[in-house]
């Protein structure tokens, strides 16, 4: 349904996406981790057609078999709700203040379908159903701030769901909500994406709420897509140091705060920071931060190789090893 | 909590509600007809009948403020609705639509700015011949590039939102966005605006009338009322100060509700006193 074939998105001089590939297909649930600056917001964009305008697109970019790299606005606005649909971080943000959530929901309805106010209120209201709003009568009358977090990521995710997309993609659905919520909502973007066979496209930096979500995952750092595979075997053997460093930076609440000379334990962390895009290595993208960096990584890519099957990983030392 | 209403909105409101109830009073009844003249009767001394005299012709000078006052708001309603109206399409097309659009009607809001409104209306008078209709046109016209250009920067502001993204992904069109997300939420900034034109308006009609491009006999408005008594200085000095004060007291009037409305709607904005 989706296929990106050596996608990149630059910018001047830097590079926010590098060579992506990747397929999705209908019933999909795909997880994309990375931390921030991965690239994996820009990815979401891209597959909306939101790219900022300054953003320099190359590579394959096909939906439905039709190449979408370039395509005009007016071609990405029929895509856009019917097809590929999708959910923001900030819920509060995402939500006009000055319009009833019931209005913005019904929007896309009365503007794709030309459904009548009396068919699009009773599809809505049909949709804060499904996605568990309760009384969703007198919730479609109320403004966002009247809502709480939850509920209003429930009214985006209904908005999203509005006009039967056949994929969603959800941008750190959970970030801004505390973890109970965030696990409810989890939840229900798996409910919904069995029930109506929709693919789902999780982005997100919560290993655990990706474990709970999703069936194969995709690593990022630094706008490449270092190590993909099935969510379950990435997560219980990374092969990529980097995704190593980012399942060791998990806090495990089993173990003791204190070692046992009563020093406080530090939570292992990777050392430094994502490099702004104009200062990423050219080699590896993760020299510079790596614990187990060879010679020629800075200076040359590794290429992405099939370790086993349906695992993919992006390393120089995996290479080393086939050796 | 109870929230004082800020001075400037309080003072502003009050004589807006003045010069607006008088302009409203006016339509329905006025001391004397404020064109009815008696010679005989010129520069009569305030009285019980004419409360602030009479002109050089005898008219009632309380009738004929009441009539300008009428006219002040008149004009700068039009004016403001027309040039606002025009000005806010034309900001939310330049937002909405950016690139080469956006830059086009921004530097025709330059051009637009850098003719003065006096010029605009000298030129409608020569070619149409002086009257009210042409001041209102000239005043409107110069309210296109100030609504365009503050439109346009809140408009762009707006844009850059989480809700206008969910609204694109939703496959909303630009049009739609600007309808539905863009422009209820620059509201505030339109009437704040508009509020602050209104007063630019009433004096810009107070000047073309005093030049006699304006309102022409024997229409009233404070413009001519003045430049009627400018001749008659040394004579009779209060006829030129009741409509000067009328033009202050409104002018001002809107300008204080126009800073009130600011200081409500953008509190950061406030000035530090």
């Amino acid at each position: 349904m989706i296929e990106l074939d050596d996608f990149s998105v630059g910018f001047g001089a830097g590079t926010a996406l590098r060579g992506a590939t990747l397929t999705i297909r209908k019933g999909d649930r795909l997880g994309i981790v990375g931390e921030s600056g991965s690239g994996k917001t820009m990815l979401a964009l891209c597959l909306m057609g939101m790219a900022p305008d300054s953003a320099q697109l190359s590579g394959r970019l096909s939906i439905d078999g039709r190449d979408m790299a370039g395509a005009s606005e007016a071609q990405w606005q029929v895509l856009r709700a019917r097809r590929i649909a999708m959910i923001f971080q900030e819920p509060m943000a995402a939500l006009n203040p000055l319009r009833r959530v019931g209005d913005t929901v019904m929007e896309p309805m009365r503007v794709h379908e030309g459904l009548s106010r009396g068919a699009a209120h009773k599809r809505a209201l049909a949709l804060f159903e499904e996605v568990g709003i309760p009384e969703p009568v007198d919730r479609m009358r109320q403004f966002p701030h009247e809502l709480s977090g939850g509920q209003r990521q429930r009214v985006l995710i209904a908005l999203a769901l509005a006009c039967d997309p056949v994929m969603l993609i959800a941008d750190e659905p959970t970030t801004a909500l505390d973890a109970n919520v965030a696990l409810r909502i989890t939840e229900l973007l798996v409910r919904l994406a069995r029930e109506r066979g929709m693919a789902l496209v999780f982005i997100t930096h919560d290993l655990a709420a990706v474990a709970r979500t999703t069936q194969d995952i995709v690593v990022m750092y630094g706008g490449d897509m270092v190590e993909r595979g099935a969510t379950a075997d990435v997560l219980a053997a990374p092969m990529h140091p980097y995704t190593r460093g980012l399942l060791a930076a998990r806090p495990d609440p089993t173990v003791p705060a204190r070692n046992a000379d009563g020093t406080r334990r530090r939570l292992p962390s990777l050392p430094g920071s994502v490099p702004p895009l104009n200062a990423l290595p050219q080699g590896c993208r993760f020299a510079g931060r790596c614990p187990v960096e060879l010679a020629h990584c800075a200076t040359r890519r590794p290429a992405t190789r099939l370790v086993a099957d349906n695992r993919q990983a992006a390393c120089h030392l995996l290479e080393e090893q086939a050796r | 909590m109870t929230r004082r209403l800020p001075t400037n909105f309080v003072i502003g409101g009050v004589l807006v509600a003045l010069v607006v109830g008088t302009a409203a009073l006016s339509l329905v009844w006025t001391p004397h007809n404020s064109t009815q003249m008696a010679i005989s009767n010129k520069f009569a001394a305030p009285s019980s009948t004419y409360w602030l005299g009479t002109d050089q012709l005898g008219r009632d000078v309380v009738s004929q403020l009441m009539a300008g006052a009428r006219n002040s708001m008149s004009v700068a309603l039009i004016a403001v609705l027309m040039g606002g109206s025009i000005g806010v399409a034309l900001g939310l097309m330049a937002s909405a639509i950016g690139g080469w659009v956006e830059d086009g009607v921004m530097r025709l809001a330059d051009l637009g700015f850098a003719f003065p409104a006096l010029l605009f209306a000298i030129m409608l008078a020569a070619v149409f011949g002086p009257s009210l209709g042409n001041a209102v046109l000239a005043i409107a016209f110069i309210n296109i590039p100030v609504f365009a250009r503050v439109t346009r920067g809140a408009a762009n502001q707006i844009w850059t939102l989480d809700y206008v993204s969910a609204a694109r992904a939703a496959g909303m069109n630009r049009f739609a966005i600007s309808r539905d997300h863009i422009l209820p939420n620059i509201g505030a900034v339109i009437i704040v605006q508009a509020t602050i034109e209104f007063a630019v308006a009433i004096l810009a009609e107070a000047a073309l009338s005093y030049l006699g491009l304006g309102a022409q006999p024997p229409a009233a408005s404070w413009g001519r009322l003045l430049s009627e008594a400018q001749t008659l200085m040394y004579l009779a000095p209060q006829l030129a100060i009741y409509p000067g004060l009328c033009i202050v007291v409104a002018v001002l009037g809107f300008g204080l509700l126009g800073d009130g409305l600011r200081d409500m709607s953008e509190p950061r904005l406030r000035r530090e006193r």
